[in-house]
C-alpha cells in the first residue's frame, strides 16, 4: 500500500481537448490537466487523486476525483470532461494556479507482462491507460478497445496509440453502442481462449456489462469503478461497492467497502454490481 | 498560552479546544497520512452500533451549496469490532478517543456503553440523539425532552465514570429545554448540533441526489445555526459545550468560544481536505495572539451582546 500525501502543487498547464461538442447531455468539454510532478515515492496505474483549487470558495465542499492519466518526470497530467460545477471551475485554472491534491489513492491495475492483456475503455475512462501504456513492461502485449462518443480527438488516444495496439469506435447511437458491446463480448471471449485478462474503466452501464461478461466467462478482469466521492480517504462512507462471495476478506463478504481506499480497481468476481444493500445484517 | 481543556471535572482533559466530528474523520486512522493525530484534542470516532450495520443505499453523499448532504444510515462493524480492532490501533493514550454511541432503543443505549466505557482506550461516550440519517427512521431521542434524558440515563447507566456528551439535533421546537433535560438527566457535556434533514434533486432525471431520498445537511451553510444553539444553550446550561457546525477554520474556532463553547468539533471540513484540522490547530495559537487573546477562559462567552 502506497501512503498518499497532501501537496499544494502549481498548475503548469490546462488545455481543452478537441472542440465542445454537444452530447447527450450538453455540450461536452474535455481538458488536460498539467501539475508540477508531486513528490510520491511510488505511484501505479489505475490509482486516482483528489484535487482542488486552493482559491476555492466556501460554496464548493468536495475536492474532485480525477484518475492518474500520466506522471512524467515533470508533471502529473489529469484528464477530465466537465460534467458539473466542480469541474467547470477546475477548467478555469490557469498556469500558476495553486491546487491541493492528495494522493495517490486507492489500488491499481494488475501488470503481467506475459499475460495478453486486454484494455477496454468509454469515454474519459480512458484516462489511468494512458499511464499503464507508459509503464507496462511489455506494451505489445496490450490491446485496446476504446468507445467514444465524440470524435477521438476530444480523448488522449495519441500517446496511448504510440503504445498500444488499439481499436477506436464511436458509440454515439444506441446502435453504435451495441456494436461496441458486441465487440467487447467477442473480443473478452477471445481473451478468455487465450488465457488472457481484461482491464476495463468507464461509465457504470457499460462496466455493468463488462463485469457481467467476465463473470460468464470466468475471465480474470479487474474493474475501475467511478463513485461519487467526498473525502477520498475512506472517513465519508460515500461511495460504497458491495463486495461478492469471494470477497478476500470473508468478515467483509457481501457487504460494502470503499470505493477510494478498497478500489477504485476491483476484480470483477470480488464485487456484486447488482447487489441492493440490505437495511442492516445480522451479526 | 494554554490551549488546554478540563472538562467534566477533569475527567475528559483536551489538549486543545479542536476534536474531529463523529462521521468525517473515520476511526482516525484513516487521517495518519496527512498529519499528526495526537495533535487532536480529541478524536470523536465514527458512529457505532451495538451490532454491525450495513447502512444505508447509494448514493449517501450529495454536494450542495456551502455544505454537503449525507444519509450513511450508520454503517459500521459493530462495538464489538471497534473495540476489538480499531482501538488498539489507535494512539489513545496520547488523544481522547471519544467513541459516538447511536442506537434505537434505550436498552440498546446502555448495552452499547457498557461494552465501550469498560475500555481504557476509551476517553468518552457521544450520545447521537438526533436523527441517524437511515432509511428506516428509527426513535429520534432529541424530539421532546423526555426521550432524549431517557436515552442520556440510559448511557449513563452504563459508563460507569466516563463522561457522556449528549449530541443534539436542532430540529426541535425548543433546544434550550432538550439541553436542560439532558444536564438534568446527567450528561456531563453537550455537543451541538447534529446535522439538520435535507435534500437535493436532480430535474434532468427527476431522481432524488440520495438513495434515502433526505439526508442530513453539514458544512459551512449550517454554521449560524450552530452558533446560535451554542449562544442559547451556553446561557441556561452549567455542563460544558462542544460546538459542532461547519468549522473549516482556526476564526470559525473562536467565533464558537465566544458564543459560549469550550470546545469545537471539525467535521465536513475534514472531507474538503484532509489537512484541515491539522491547519486549524496549527493556526490557533498566532490568530489568538493577533486578536490580544491571551485566555481561552476568559474569552469564552466574552460576546457582547
Amino acid at each position: 500500500m502506497i501512503s498518499p500525501v497532501r501537496t499544494e502543487l502549481t498548475v503548469t498547464d490546462n488545455v481543452p481537448f478537441g472542440q465542445p461538442v454537444a452530447g447527450p447531455a450538453g455540450v461536452y468539454r474535455f481538458y488536460a490537466l498539467t501539475l508540477e510532478r508531486p513528490a510520491w515515492k511510488s505511484w501505479r496505474p489505475g490509482q486516482f487523486i483528489m484535487l482542488r483549487p486552493v482559491q476555492d470558495s466556501e460554496g464548493t465542499t468536495w475536492a474532485r476525483p480525477l484518475s492518474i492519466c500520466r506522471v512524467t518526470s515533470q508533471s502529473l497530467v489529469l484528464f477530465f470532461r466537465v460534467v458539473g460545477s466542480g469541474t467547470d471551475r477546475l477548467s478555469r485554472l490557469k498556469s500558476g494556479d495553486k491546487v491541493v491534491v492528495w494522493g495517490p489513492l486507492g489500488t491499481s491495475f494488475e501488470m503481467r507482462p506475459d499475460t495478453p492483456t486486454l484494455l477496454l475503455a468509454r469515454g474519459v475512462g480512458i484516462a489511468p491507460f494512458a499511464g499503464y501504456a507508459d509503464v507496462h513492461p511489455a506494451p505489445a502485449s496490450l490491446y485496446m478497445l476504446f468507445g467514444h462518443a465524440l470524435p477521438s480527438n476530444n480523448y488522449p488516444t495519441d500517446a496511448m496509440a504510440a503504445r498500444v495496439e488499439m481499436e477506436n469506435l464511436r458509440d454515439r447511437t444506441p446502435e453504435e453502442l451495441e456494436q461496441f458491446h458486441r465487440l467487447v463480448r467477442d473480443k473478452m471471449l477471445e481473451y478468455k481462449e487465450h488465457g488472457g485478462m481484461c482491464l476495463a474503466c468507464g461509465p457504470m452501464p457499460f462496466l455493468k456489462r463488462v463485469w457481467e461478461r467476465a463473470l460468464e466467462l470466468d475471465l480474470p478482469t479487474q474493474l475501475s469503478l467511478e463513485e461519487r466521492m467526498a473525502c477520498g480517504t475512506g472517513a465519508c462512507l460515500g461511495c460504497t461497492t458491495i463486495t461478492s462471495k469471494h470477497w478476500p476478506d470473508p468478515v467483509r463478504a457481501g457487504l460494502p467497502v470503499q470505493t477510494c481506499t478498497s478500489g477504485p480497481v476491483f476484480w470483477a468476481s470480488d464485487i456484486d454490481l447488482h447487489a441492493v444493500l440490505p437495511a442492516e445484517r445480522r451479526a | 498560552m494554554d490551549f488546554h481543556v478540563s472538562l467534566a471535572d477533569g475527567r475528559l482533559d483536551l489538549k486543545n479546544p479542536v476534536l474531529s466530528a463523529s462521521g468525517t474523520f473515520g476511526s482516525g486512522l484513516e487521517y495518519r497520512p496527512y498529519g499528526d493525530i495526537t495533535m487532536l484534542g480529541g478524536i470523536i470516532t465514527n458512529g457505532l452500533t451495538l451490532r454491525p450495520c450495513a447502512g444505508s443505499p447509494m448514493p449517501r453523499v450529495a454536494e450542495t451549496p456551502s455544505g454537503m448532504l449525507s444519509a450513511v444510515g450508520t454503517q459500521n462493524d459493530g462495538a464489538e469490532h471497534f473495540v476489538r480492532e480499531i482501538l488498539p490501533m489507535l494512539p489513545w493514550q496520547e488523544v481522547p478517543v471519544i467513541p459516538n454511541l447511536n442506537a434505537s432503543n434505550v436498552d440498546e443505549f446502555s448495552e452499547l456503553a457498557s461494552i465501550l466505557s469498560a475500555e481504557r482506550g476509551v476517553a468518552a461516550l457521544e450520545v447521537n440523539l438526533s436523527c441517524r440519517n437511515d432509511h428506516r427512521g428509527g426513535q429520534r431521542f432529541c424530539q421532546n425532552p423526555v426521550t432524549a434524558a431517557r436515552a442520556v440515563n440510559a448511557v449513563k447507566r452504563g459508563a460507569g465514570n466516563k463522561p457522556v456528551i449528549a449530541k443534539l439535533s436542532p430540529q426541535i421546537m425548543d433546544i434550550v429545554e432538550v439541553a436542560r433535560a439532558v444536564e438534568a438527566a446527567g450528561a456531563d457535556i453537550i455537543s451541538c448540533i447534529g446535522t439538520v434533514q435535507g435534500m437535493a434533486v436532480d430535474v434532468m432525471t427527476r431522481r432524488p441526489m440520495l438513495g434515502s431520498v433526505i439526508g442530513g445537511l453539514s458544512g459551512p451553510a449550517i454554521k449560524p445555526m450552530a452558533l446560535r444553539c451554542v449562544w442559547q444553550i451556553s446561557k441556561v446550561v452549567q455542563v460544558p459545550i462542544i460546538g459542532v457546525g461547519g468549522v473549516r477554520t482556526a476564526r470559525d474556532v473562536l467565533e464558537f468560544l465566544l458564543v459560549g463553547a469550550h470546545a469545537v468539533a471539525v467535521g465536513t471540513a475534514n472531507f474538503s481536505d484532509p489537512g484541515t484540522i491539522f491547519r486549524i490547530i496549527r493556526e490557533l495559537p498566532a490568530l489568538c495572539e493577533e486578536l490580544g487573546i491571551d485566555d481561552l477562559s476568559r474569552f469564552r462567552g466574552s460576546l457582547e451582546a
